[in-house]
């Protein structure tokens, strides 16, 4: 099929109005009468609350209102379940979602305590500082397998232990498979904390219009139209009375997905009662404990092999940190769970993990979702497997891929969506061959690195695959407009925090109907401007709003034609859409002008025939069956300074398969952010926690994201293996970037290092810890060896 | 994120801000680049009652060649500016080998020399090279003035011999003698990161080419700079070989620091740094001494 804007790197639409200062961000929110919010949050991590005082507060000038869980009275009430443990046998699963404010007692450092609302930021913080709360501190959980030892503290105390969830799910039998093995290799591996750093934080401004009985909520939500459904719930209003906007976003990354956050059960109530306009700007302290958080997980896991590097199975059992409440149900460790099994034919899995309440903020998806934990697992564990039966590290991946022609292939485990996982399409050797060639492998191996070793030089490469999991339903809906003047607006109901969406969006709809994509006018996450759907999250904002789109914009496509072919008396095989016309094939002198058309569609005298719709719109809707799965090569190579672990990275090579590409460019930016982050996950960034629970680093002086001069520019490719689940055949790409890099950074440190009996089993990673790894094992060496 | 309450001065004089100095003592802060300062307020570490600015005295931003052959420089001289002054650069090649290690050009942009170093973080750099270049510090107020040396002017951890109503108007900076090394060197996670170790050495060799004189002075190991004695004892008299800078990093590292740790850099750590650090800094200080010699 020759396309006209579907595969091309169309500039981004929206890229003129966000350089020049004309991108809405919910601070640029500015209503007469607004109010500030400033929120009292809890220095411990776990506590009593004996005693709030806020005399001092209420009565300091400027302030409004003083609430604490105490004045909150019916409305106060945990949050949703946002997303239920998935149907598989044996589940267990223990409900326990935030609270809009604490009451009784504090889970986490950051958990909200008391709110003050007054006529500046400056005024309710001043307010914040003066009410005085007495706790009484607890022993904190801290430690995950700590939490679970019988006589450890309890973070909710009506359960009687820590454990959240508790879930296994099999695959054949690994007790056989691994009597059967040649090898088995068995370690422990420990992935920690990170948070996603987005650059704007999150915000919220809720206006009740009392004289209209409206409740208009400008929110940094990534799901605008389920939290619109839920605040007319949690409010006793229509949902129709309830507009919610998510405008432009500075980053997602998932956090922005979890809901209700306290902020956003609490903002709109509070407009509702003192009925003026209230604003609530996270700042980047807040961010690190108020935003949910992710990655902590420690794997204990074995491999059972032939001797010929055959995967004959394998074995986790892993303990997942939910922090103090699981609003998000398991996704996360459900992905990990699923991911873990990779592009790799495994015959035989056993997989069990245990969710775990700590006294840390609350663990939601961040981009990877858990996705990145099951990777490190199974990477790591080839690796190791490569070396104990001296097979090269890119020969045993490729024994164990799954060829081509046993798709669809079931894993035969539930997913995060609930349905079985089943990879639709794949096609993995060519991805590792490319990136093999790409990287210059065997030339590395075989000249470049001994070389430089002879010179004393530390360089090493890693190479490691992945599959993501995208593209998951429900489903996502668009409605498709050619307006009169000939520009065409889409609607649809998922936000937009980065995406291209205003590009890819267009380029779908430009290629049916044959306006330019600049022509394009695209409203995302406006509830008020499309109604139904479920929001951007797990990398599905292409594949499903997308494909609904494309359902949307060939539906007018088709009125177009029947339309035209009247006009023209032509049938309509004989027409074609072409700039911002539709005319006869060839025939430049029969063309219409699509709004002209849309006019005669759309008449103000005259009839309509009957049973016709009028205008030129359409809505439609996409719901996959289940997701695609996308997959990938990572490859690198790295510099380490033996005397400092300072690591420098010399080349990053990314060959991805996320099925028909809609705009190269777009990708482009979507595995470069994404490798950055995971290049900051791997190496820069990491939570560090006290023993009582609380956050030691809540600042970007203290918390390291990579920088432009800390990430490499990247080399990619795209193999494009389509998707069947959908009409355009594509994949989610969102996460691809952030994936592997962990594993592959393990890899590359090792190899660089060339330290007997080094290994790499956890991330992240960091100068010092290096030194200390290394210190280590010399030390274990030399006790050996004594 | 939002500071305290204060006040704001903005005097146009020097007079007028030591006078706004001695009138709110204890409660005051001068507000030189704010790089440090409004940070700190805005996280509600530091609620100074009133702010008193610099930014509009005359005479506080300056690069002088002092008469000694050395050179003045003004507090308010902002950090891009001594970084890029080509007198800076010929007569301190130590501060304009250091500059690009503080912060990013953003920050150096407003940030003034004087105010790092009258803020004392033991992970600066400047104080350590200002020790190592044996500064002098210029204090005034509406007592008077005095000149202290840098080991007198750096007392503690953010600490300084600055009485609360004065200001260091002016540091003056010895000329090099001949046959004089110098680097600058630190390890920091990320570019412009205060550096989880630094160290700033000197290396004066006498006619014959032994150590006459070695100063190393290290940031971010200690409670301000740490001056490192007994590895300078090591060399001094000695010839700078290979196997001298080894031993005298060596002491250097067992020695001489006590340093702490923290979530970058354990103390462990932090010793092999300094150990590292030493060896390199001194192989290029005791080369440029021998060019200096030629010269
Ligand atoms: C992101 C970031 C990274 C940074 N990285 C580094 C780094 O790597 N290395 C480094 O050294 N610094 C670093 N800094 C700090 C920066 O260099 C500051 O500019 C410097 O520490 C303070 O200088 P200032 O002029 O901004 O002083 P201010 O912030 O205005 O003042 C600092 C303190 O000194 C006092 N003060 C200022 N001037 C005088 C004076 N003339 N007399 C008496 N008291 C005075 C103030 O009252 C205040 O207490 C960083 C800052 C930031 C924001």
């Amino acid at each position: 099929m020759t396309t006209r804007y579907f595969g091309k790197p169309i500039k981004r639409n929206e890229d003129p109005r966000l350089l020049t200062g004309q991108a809405l961000f919910v601070d640029d929110v500015h209503l007469p009468d607004m109010l500030h919010v400033a929120f009292v949050r809890s220095d411990l991590a776990h506590a009593r609350i004996r005693r709030i005082d806020t005399a001092a507060a209420r009565e300091r000038p400027g302030v409004v209102a003083v609430y604490t869980a105490e004045d909150l009275g019916d409305y106060w009430r945990p949050g949703p379940l946002l997303v239920p443990p998935p149907p598989v046998k044996d589940i267990v699963f223990h409900q326990r979602t935030q609270v809009p404010l604490a009451k009784d007692k504090v889970r986490h450092a950051g958990e909200a305590v008391a709110m003050v609302v007054a006529e500046s930021r400056y005024i309710a913080e001043d307010a914040a500082e003066e009410i005085f709360v007495e706790y009484e501190p607890l022993p904190g959980v801290v430690d995950l397998e700590e939490a679970l030892q019988p006589d450890a503290p309890r973070v909710h105390e009506d359960l009687e232990s820590n454990l959240a969830a508790h879930v296994i799910q099999e695959k054949g039998s690994y007790a056989t498979a691994r009597e059967q093995a040649d090898v088995v290799i068995s370690r422990r591996f420990v992935y920690d904390r990170g948070t996603a750093a987005a650059m704007e934080n999150r915000g919220i401004v809720a206006h009740w219009d009392f004289k209209s009985q409206h409740l208009t909520v400008w929110d940094t939500t990534q799901a605008p139209i389920p939290i619109r459904n839920g605040l007319a719930a949690m409010l006793g209003l229509s949902e129709h009375q309830v507009r919610v906007i998510a405008p432009f976003i500075g980053g997602g990354f998932g956090p922005k997905i979890m809901m209700f956050y306290p902020e956003e059960m609490l903002l709109p109530w509070v407009s509702m009662q003192l009925k003026r306009p209230v604003k609530w700007i996270e700042d980047r302290e807040e961010n690190f404990y108020a935003t949910t958080q992710e990655r902590g997980q420690i794997h204990q896991a074995e491999m059972a092999l032939t001797q010929d590097g055959r995967i004959l199975g394998v074995k986790d059992v892993f303990l997942h940190d939910t922090g103090a409440y699981d609003p998000y149900g398991l996704t996360v460790p459900i992905n990990s769970q699923c991911t873990l099994l990779g592009c790799y034919d495994v015959p035989n899995y056993y997989s069990e993990f245990r969710v775990v309440f700590t006294n840390k903020p609350i663990v939601t998806p961040y981009r990877g979702a858990g996705r990145q934990h099951g990777v490190f697992v199974m990477e790591r564990l080839l690796d190791l497997a490569a070396r104990e039966l001296g097979l090269d590290r890119a020969e045993i991946r490729r024994r164990n891929f799954i060829p081509p022609d046993k798709f669809p292939y079931n894993n035969q485990i539930i997913y995060q969506d609930f349905a079985p996982l089943v990879y639709d399409s794949g096609n993995y050797e060519p991805a590792l061959d490319k990136a093999l060639e790409l990287i210059d492998y065997q030339r590395f191996i075989q000249e470049e690195q001994p070389r430089l070793r002879a010179e004393g030089r530390k360089v090493g490469l890693g190479i490691v695959t992945y599959v993501e999991g995208t593209g998951i339903g429900p489903y996502e809906g668009a409605r498709v407009t050619v307006e009169a003047s000939g520009k065409v607006s889409v609607a649809t109901g998922i936000g937009t925090q980065g995406q291209g969406h205003f590009t890819s969006f267009a380029q779908l709809v430009a290629e049916q109907l044959g306006v330019d994509v600049g022509d394009i006018f695209l409203v995302t996450g406006d509830t008020d401007q499309f109604y139904w759907g479920a929001g951007t999250f797990a990398s599905r904002g292409a594949v499903v709003a997308g494909n609904a789109i494309h359902a949307g914009a060939q539906a007018v496509r088709r009125k177009i034609l029947k339309m035209a072919s009247e006009e023209l008396e032509v049938a309509e095989e004989d027409l074609e859409l072409v700039d911002g016309t539709v005319r006869v094939k060839g025939v430049p002198d029969s063309a219409i002008k699509l709004g002209e058309l849309a006019v005669k569609a759309n008449p103000l005298r005259g009839a309509v025939k009957p049973d016709a719709e009028p205008g030129l719109e359409a809505t439609a809707y996409f719901g996959p069956e289940r997701g695609a799965t996308a997959s990938g090569v990572h490859a690198m190579i790295l510099e380490i300074d033996p005397e400092t672990m300072l690591v420098e990275i010399q080349k990053y090579v990314v060959v991805h398969d996320c099925g028909k590409v809609i705009n190269p460019l777009i990708l482009e930016g979507q595995i470069q952010g994404g490798v950055a982050q995971g290049i900051g996950n791997a190496f820069y960034e990491q939570l560090f926690f006290s023993e009582n629970g609380t956050l030691l680093n809540a600042s970007f002086m203290d918390y390291l994201l990579p920088t432009a001069t800390d990430v490499p520019a990247i080399i990619s490719d795209h193999l494009e293996t389509p998707s069947p689940l959908n009409p355009l055949g594509v994949k989610g790409a969102g996460e691809a970037g952030a994936i592997p890099v962990g594993p592959l950074f393990a890899q590359a440190v090792e190899d660089a290092l060339d330290i007997p009996g080094l290994e790499i089993r956890e991330i992240p990673l960091s100068p010092n810890r290096l030194f200390e790894l290394i210190r280590g094992e010399r030390t274990e060496r030399e006790a050996d060896h004594g | 994120m939002k500071p305290a309450p204060f006040q704001y001065f903005a005097p146009t004089t020097l007079d007028q801000a030591l006078d706004l100095l001695e009138r709110y003592n204890y409660d005051a802060k001068p507000l030189a680049g704010g790089q440090s300062l409004v940070p700190a307020m805005n996280f509600r570490l530091a609620r100074p009652g009133v702010l008193v600015d610099l930014n509009r005295v005359p005479d506080l931003a300056f690069v002088r060649p002092g008469s000694d052959g050395g050179l003045r420089i003004g507090a308010m001289t902002r950090q891009r500016q001594v970084e890029r002054d080509p007198l800076v650069a010929e007569r301190a090649p130590l501060i304009h080998e250091t500059m690009p290690h503080i912060a990013h050009p953003q920050i150096r942009n407003r940030g003034t020399f004087g105010g790092s170093l009258a803020h004392a973080d033991p992970a600066a750099e400047l104080p350590a090279v200002l020790t190592a270049l044996q500064g002098r510090f210029r204090l005034e107020s509406k007592r008077g003035q005095r000149w202290l040396g840098a080991d007198e002017f750096f007392v503690d951890f953010f600490t300084t011999a600055l009485e609360p109503d004065e200001l260091l108007v002016e540091i003056a900076v010895p000329p090099l003698p001949a046959r004089t090394g110098w680097s600058f060197q630190e390890v920091a996670r990320r570019h412009g990161d205060f550096a989880m170790a630094g160290l700033a050495t000197l290396v004066t060799l006498d006619e014959q080419g032994r150590v006459q004189e070695a100063r190393l002075v290290y940031l971010s190991v200690g409670d301000g700079p740490v001056t490192a004695r007994q590895a300078a004892q090591v060399l001094q008299g000695q010839e700078p070989t290979e196997e001298a800078i080894q031993e005298a990093a060596e002491v250097a590292a067992r020695q001489d620091v006590d340093p702490v740790s923290d979530i970058h850099a354990s103390a462990d750590y932090r010793r092999h740094l300094v150990k590292v650090l030493a060896r390199r800094t001194l192989r290029v200080a005791v080369q440029r001494a021998k060019e200096n010699g030629q010269g």
